[in-house]
């Protein structure tokens, strides 16, 4: 068995890990990254975002106009229902201000104005070609500022005494080496990748989960660290799902997978039946809870029924719909019972109210004494040719992990802090979100609490 | 028509890159892409010469290779534009041609050519060939047989040009409005500054995080050296035509003066163009262009390299067989001008002048 020591052992290889790293590497740190995945796919699930949130008092030449700290506030508070660590959440958003900046100096490359899709140039910086470019700048920026980055090595082991990290068991190919150091920090990520463990909530439902980002998220770590007695941090039962193309891969199918149609049509189950309004609010704030409302559903399926009127109302998806001349047809294709689809799109079609339709509204197309009902956009399906969407539930994050204070330190499940063990990203995420997502927060997150963890955890090495 | 699976594969990465849209600030293509829904034939013939082949969006990508999806969206643009060349082409026959460059074939004509000018001279003028008037090249090659030679092979040149871009902008602007003043303005500025290879404020990539700016710098030696040869060629012929100057002219003159410069940018520009080839990320390009690739920047070397050394010994006795071995080079050059590399700077004009007019209805809507 042969050893390795650095002052600052990173354990993740995403945004968080490379944050930490950079951060404790230029505090004069020797930083040993340790990335599970090979080198092709490296960088966690930080590879699949976009954007981060960021707040800022005047425009800069990546945001637009004001985005103020009690306004970043009051979007989490909105979705978390205030359940979120106050503290952590404050120190979030005024500690986000300040990373493009920092972001730059390693080469960090943005949009110079939104012309996209999300419309949120006021909020959340873009980066340029998304979080894989971004990560490879910080992998560039790592190596040529001397950090040791070992890809393909996965930990399997932690000695842990007293609150004191040791050292790890690392995997790399068929050897195990030891690997000790002054301080740690673990940023690699949740276990949505885990299906056994997803099972422990949902059951057989979890087998039928499509996993939207890295394969490599099964959530060692956070089980490691638990076993050593840190303390656990939101829901075991929840994570971020929203309905993808059941046609996805299994995993890494990322943003092209999801669809958009969902509010412009009906969605029904396995059964042809509709089971939940799909016109309820404005489709990004209604986008993430498709996810569970499908995993409800017997076989965790559902379909997307439109019409030839919306087709040309969502964003395209990247498999094609299935198309039909008629009702009956698309049912026979989608394999549903044909009388209960057509019954379903009748009674409906029945339902629907006159109304003016605005896709970009909360417009006044609604049904009546439809149950459930749809509230908005509801309009006729009866325009050939009719388009079916298979649906899933796409796994995107989980919310259990480890609870942190504010120097990013590891909580132990006695209540005394962890001597040199740091935790960043999505494994702490639960400090602050404990349920819903506000776009681009999980790149905050990552950036934040992985500066923290990377100045405390060099601080810590250095004294 | 490309071959189908190539245009399908197009299709298939147009969509994935439709529903991801991450890329959409590095250049044109994606911004272009966004104003489709479906990709045929023609779309795909337009995004793929609207790419410069940057290569930013390869390494941007989370779902290029290993990925289930294989998204590699340089090397298909690349892929499909071959077969755009192939497909445009006229006589349509000669699209075999692009599959079929090496740079021996293309060194190979330059002899024939060469050998072939030298046998008529051999004929012509028997062992005064190489005892050529000092710096008289008609005393070696007649007047009015280089006009009528190079006249000929240039209208034909011409001719095949305006029929494949003709074939080409019928199938990608299928709208009756033509381009405005002001497009035409905007995509001349994008050809002649090549922005689009450097829109992120930077260079174009050779490897992941790499971007230098060479590749930009060496091209624009090219191109730029090549026009100067152009117009010191177009100077010639007005000083011939019309005052009845005939060359050769001395070294201060305007023709020599432009041929000199653009014959050194033609130096520069091809010898570095092969090198950075070399450095430049296997998996940014379609290997199977390589011979297509080099042979031409190989012509153009040749051309100039024979060029200048023919300046240089103007007035030895070598001149004569310098002058047949540089006209055979331009001469392969030329006559493989429409079935080879340069015809990517035709169609790479007119995506960039639909670029234009494009963006200028969507502003102003």
């Amino acid at each position: 068995m042969i050893s390795l020591h650095s002052d600052v052992l990173v354990i993740g290889g995403g945004n968080a890990a490379l944050c930490a790293a950079l951060t404790a590497r230029q505090a004069g740190a020797a930083v040993t990254v340790l990335e599970h995945a090979p080198r092709a796919c490296r960088g966690g699930n930080s590879r699949h975002t976009r954007n981060f949130r960021c707040a800022h008092d005047a425009p800069t030449d990546v945001l637009t106009d004001a985005y103020p700290e009690e306004e970043f506030l009051a979007d989490l508070n909105r979705v978390t229902k205030g359940e979120g660590d106050p503290v952590l959440s404050r120190l979030l958003i005024t500690r986000s201000t300040g990373c493009p900046a920092w972001m730059k100096q390693f080469g960090a490359r943005f949009q110079s104005s939104l012309r996209g899709t999300l419309h949120l140039g006021r909020t959340n910086v873009f980066f340029l070609g998304g979080g894989k470019a971004l990560m490879n700048t910080y992998y560039a920026a790592a190596e040529r500022a001397g950090v040791r980055v070992e890809y393909d090595a996965e930990v399997i082991g932690l000695d842990i005494a007293d609150g004191k990290f040791q050292s790890a068991q690392v995997r790399m190919g068929d050897r195990t080496q030891t690997v000790t150091a002054k301080a740690v920090v673990i940023a690699a990520g949740g276990y949505e990748a885990n299906i056994e463990w997803l099972r422990e909530a949902w059951g057989d439902a979890a087998d039928n989960f499509i996993i939207r980002g890295t394969p490599f998220n099964t959530g060692t770590l956070l089980r490691l660290m638990l076993d050593a007695g840190a303390e656990p941090i939101g829901d075991p039962t929840q994570c971020h799902a929203v309905a993808v193309d059941a046609r996805a891969p299994r995993f890494d199918g990322g943003i092209v997978t999801r669809l958009d149609s969902l509010p412009f049509g009906v969605v029904v189950n396995k059964l042809g039946e509709r089971f939940y309004d799909e016109g309820e609010d404005a489709w990004p704030k209604r986008y993430a809870i498709w996810g569970r409302l499908v995993a409800a559903q017997p076989g965790q399926i559902a379909f997307s029924v439109v019409d030839a009127k919306v087709t040309g109302s969502f964003m395209p998806s990247v498999f094609p719909p299935v198309v039909a001349g008629t009702v009956r047809e698309l049912a026979a294709k989608l394999e549903l019972p044909a009388e209960t689809l057509e019954a379903t799109v009748t009674a409906f079609n029945q339902a629907v109210r006159p109304g003016t339709f605005d896709r970009a509204t909360l417009d006044d197309c609604q049904t009546e004494g439809l149950t459930p009902p749809k509230s908005h956009w509801a309009q006729r399906i009866d325009t050939p040719p009719f388009w079916g969407y298979p649906l899933r539930p796409g796994i995107t994050f989980t919310y259990l992990g480890l609870k942190v204070d504010d120097a990013a330190r590891v909580v132990m499940a006695d209540g005394r802090m962890a001597a040199n063990i740091y935790a960043a990203g999505e494994i702490m995420a639960g400090n602050i979100l404990r349920q819903g997502y506000v776009a681009g927060i999980g790149m905050t997150i990552g950036t934040v609490f992985g500066r923290i963890a990377g100045e405390g955890a060099s601080h810590y090495a250095g004294g | 028509m490309p071959e189908a699976s190539v245009l399908d594969r197009g299709e298939f990465v147009m969509t994935v890159c439709n529903s991801c849209r991450y890329c959409e600030q590095y250049c044109p293509v994606f911004p272009a892409m966004e104003r489709r829904t479906s990709f045929a034939a023609g779309d795909l013939a337009y995004l793929a010469n609207l790419c410069h082949n940057c290569g930013e969006c390869l390494y941007a990508c989370q779902y290029a290779p290993p990925h289930e999806f294989g998204i590699n969206v340089p090397k298909t643009l690349a892929e499909i534009r071959v077969r755009s060349y192939e497909s445009y082409c006229w006589p349509g026959a000669l699209g075999a041609a692009f599959s079929h460059h090496s740079v021996s074939t293309a060194l190979g004509l330059v002899a024939v050519f060469a050998a072939v000018l030298m046998g008529a001279g051999w004929v012509a003028h028997g062992g005064d060939l190489w005892r050529a008037t000092a710096g008289d090249f008609y005393s070696v090659v007649p007047h009015d047989v280089m006009v009528g030679l190079f006249g000929s092979v240039g209208a034909f040149v011409l001719l095949a040009f305006g029929v494949g871009l003709r074939r080409f902008w019928q199938e990608v602007h299928s709208d009756s409005v033509p381009p405005s003043p002001t497009a035409a303005r905007r995509a001349l500025g994008d050809l002649l500054t090549m922005r689009h290879l450097h829109t992120t404020g930077v260079d174009c990539t050779s490897g992941v995080e790499t971007r230098r700016p060479w590749r930009r710098w060496f091209h624009h030696c090219t191109f730029y050296g090549f026009m100067l040869c152009f117009a010191s060629t177009s100077v010639a012929a007005i000083y011939d035509g019309v005052f009845g100057w005939i060359a050769p002219y001395g070294y201060a003159s305007l023709p020599v003066v432009l041929g000199t410069v653009g014959g050194l940018g033609l130096l520069v520009g091809p010898v570095g163009l092969l090198a950075v080839r070399r450095k430049r990320d296997p998996e940014l390009g379609d290997a199977e262009q390589t011979g297509m690739d080099e042979s031409f920047i190989v012509l153009l070397l040749v051309t100039s390299a024979t060029g200048i050394a023919l300046l240089l010994l103007r007035n030895q006795p070598a001149m004569g067989t310098l002058l047949m071995v540089h006209l055979g080079a331009v001469l392969a050059l030329f006559v493989t001008l429409p079935y080879g590399k340069f015809v990517h700077g035709l169609y790479r004009t007119a995506a960039l002048l639909k670029y234009a007019s494009e963006s200028e209805a969507e502003e102003r809507r």
